[in-house]
């Protein structure tokens, strides 16, 4: 069977430090913090009191959404999921489908929790069932609450008629979805597919994390401060909320319709370390981590040589020096020979099931426009760190640097691991 | 409380719930929810919801179903609010 080439023709994001990928592009260059203190996460004795949440007051919802979908739709996570996409869609081109379904083009548009925040933003008590008053819970509580209600309530906008499907696969879930997307239009069965995740954000699912201690929450006087991968004082990560999306394309579908293109998809790897080989629930089997990494290059038909820049998963926790080990042994480069690394976690925070897509976005950026964006907050870089790599690996400011391969992975509870490879597009 | 202003009340309940080619200057009177103003049947509830909410009144189930129209809704609001 003959593969297609997939490419990258639209994107859309919704991010803790920008609402827009104009906006992003500036933000990521910047350095800028969407990290805050959150009154109400003290209110409600969390230990983490910090927090990314993109700025929705920043903009007119209705401009953006039908009315119904921005006057009525509480879910956070549902309402970057359809910001996000409907940019990315309009971004490659293309308008919503008014009155027949588009059976070309399809959707895999994963989340990681809709239901925890659901109801934070209406104006009943949060749990209404046990208080004997379910049908306060109105129409749309199980739609705003399925794991798939972000793609179904986008392709309620989109009107698109071939697979749609939500897969939920915890921190990997976007890059996930990239990679199936890919995957899937390769084979041929598709002519666009519009993929990406979402997470919301709110004190329900920061509650759970903060439970299990792995929240940052020595910052509370400083936040942007808060998230600090790769540093000597990473003390857990900090949590935040967004929605990453990318139009993906056939090639023949892109040249026929004459839209731009920002790079293109070469391959990947998503695996999974059993939870066994010192993998857990949380925390990486690295044997399979570097399985997921390799497999990913080799589908890519690349030498780890050709990468310019890693974008790591790195959410500033004790787990960083361990994912850099495992890069290193991955690729076979370390020291001065490892290439740039970075990722918008230490603007950020970790957006969690968002993550993948959101900052893969950025990856695309990067390699479309020829810029490696900061990390912050990386006063000292950690020693086991720097027992691997080069410390000049690790941008602190914004440089100016040709990208023609970017290597993007993330890893995520359950022991899941995905990795993808891109590059700038050539004849 | 008159015909008049819970007519205009009720307008601004149902208005984001319509289509977006609905307009809600076409929302009068004489119009059926669903089969008229295009309302998404499953959103007849969330109608309900706003206008207890709105009124602070309590629609039973069995009234649902006879509100129908733009005017079956506003009768049912002043008989709540009148008892």
């Amino acid at each position: 069977m003959e593969k297609h080439r997939v490419v990258i023709t639209g994107l859309g994001v919704v991010a803790a430090n920008a609402i827009g990928v104009d906006n992003y592009e500036k933000a990521l260059r910047e350095g800028k913090s969407g990290i805050k203190y959150w009154e109400e996460l003290n209110n409600i004795n969390l230990k983490c009191q910090i927090g990314g949440a993109p700025d929705l007051d920043s903009i007119n919802l209705s401009d953006y959404l039908p009315r119904l979908h921005a006057e009525k739709i509480t879910n956070k996570g549902i309402i970057y999921a359809m910001l996000s996409g409907v940019e990315a869609w309009k971004d490659a081109g293309l308008e919503p489908n008014t009155e027949e379904t588009d059976y070309d083009s399809g959707m895999i548009f994963g989340a990681g929790d809709l239901s925890f925040d659901s109801f934070i933003n209406r104006d009943f008590p949060a749990y209404p069932i046990d208080n004997g008053d379910s049908r306060r819970l109105g129409s749309r509580t199980i739609s705003e609450c399925m794991n798939s209600g972000g793609a179904a309530y986008l392709n309620n906008i989109l009107g698109l008629g071939n697979r749609v499907l939500s897969n939920s696969s915890a921190c990997i879930t976007g890059s996930e979805a990239v990679l199936m997307g890919y995957e899937y239009l390769s084979q041929g069965r598709a002519d666009r597919m519009i993929c990406g995740s979402t997470e919301g954000d709110g004190r329900y699912i920061w509650a759970a994390f903060d439970a299990m201690r792995v929240l940052c929450s020595n910052s509370n006087d400083n936040p942007e401060f808060g998230s600090r991968p790769m540093s000597d004082s990473s003390a857990g990560f900090v949590p935040s909320g967004g929605s990453g999306a990318l139009d993906l394309e056939t090639l023949e579908s892109d040249k026929a319709r004459g839209a731009k293109i920002y790079g293109e998809v070469l391959g990947g790897h998503v695996n999974s370390g059993g939870q066994r080989q010192g993998g857990t629930m949380t925390a990486a089997n690295p044997h399979a981590v570097q399985d997921c990494i390799k497999r990913a290059v080799k589908a890519a038909g690349i030498d780890p040589k050709e990468i310019d820049l890693i974008n790591g998963h790195l959410t500033s926790t004790k787990g960083d020096p361990a994912e850099i080990r495992n890069w290193v042994a991955a690729l076979g480069r370390s020291g001065e020979d490892f290439p740039m690394i970075n990722t918008p976690k230490s603007m950020i925070g970790h957006a969690v099931a968002g993550a993948g897509s959101v900052e893969l976005v950025a990856s695309v950026l990067q390699l479309h426009k020829n810029f490696v964006h900061p990390n912050l907050n990386v006063e000292n870089i950690h020693p086991e760190i720097l027992s691997e790599i080069f410390g000049g690996c690790i941008p602190t400011s914004c440089q100016d640097k040709e990208i023609s391969t970017i290597i993007k992975a993330n890893f995520g509870f359950g022991d899941l691991n995905c990795a993808l490879v891109l590059r700038k597009y050539k004849e | 409380m008159t015909r008049e202003t819970v007519k205009t009340d009720l307008i601004d309940i149902i208005k984001p719930y319509l289509p977006e080619e609905v307009m809600s200057t076409e929302v009068s009177e004489e119009k059926h929810l669903i089969n008229d103003l295009m309302i998404n049947s499953a959103h007849i509830v969330d109608i309900v919801l706003d206008i207890e909410d709105k009124f602070d009144i309590m629609i039973d189930d069995d009234v649902i179903g006879e509100m129908n129209t733009v005017q079956d809704s506003i009768d049912v609001v002043l008989q709540k609010t009148a008892a």
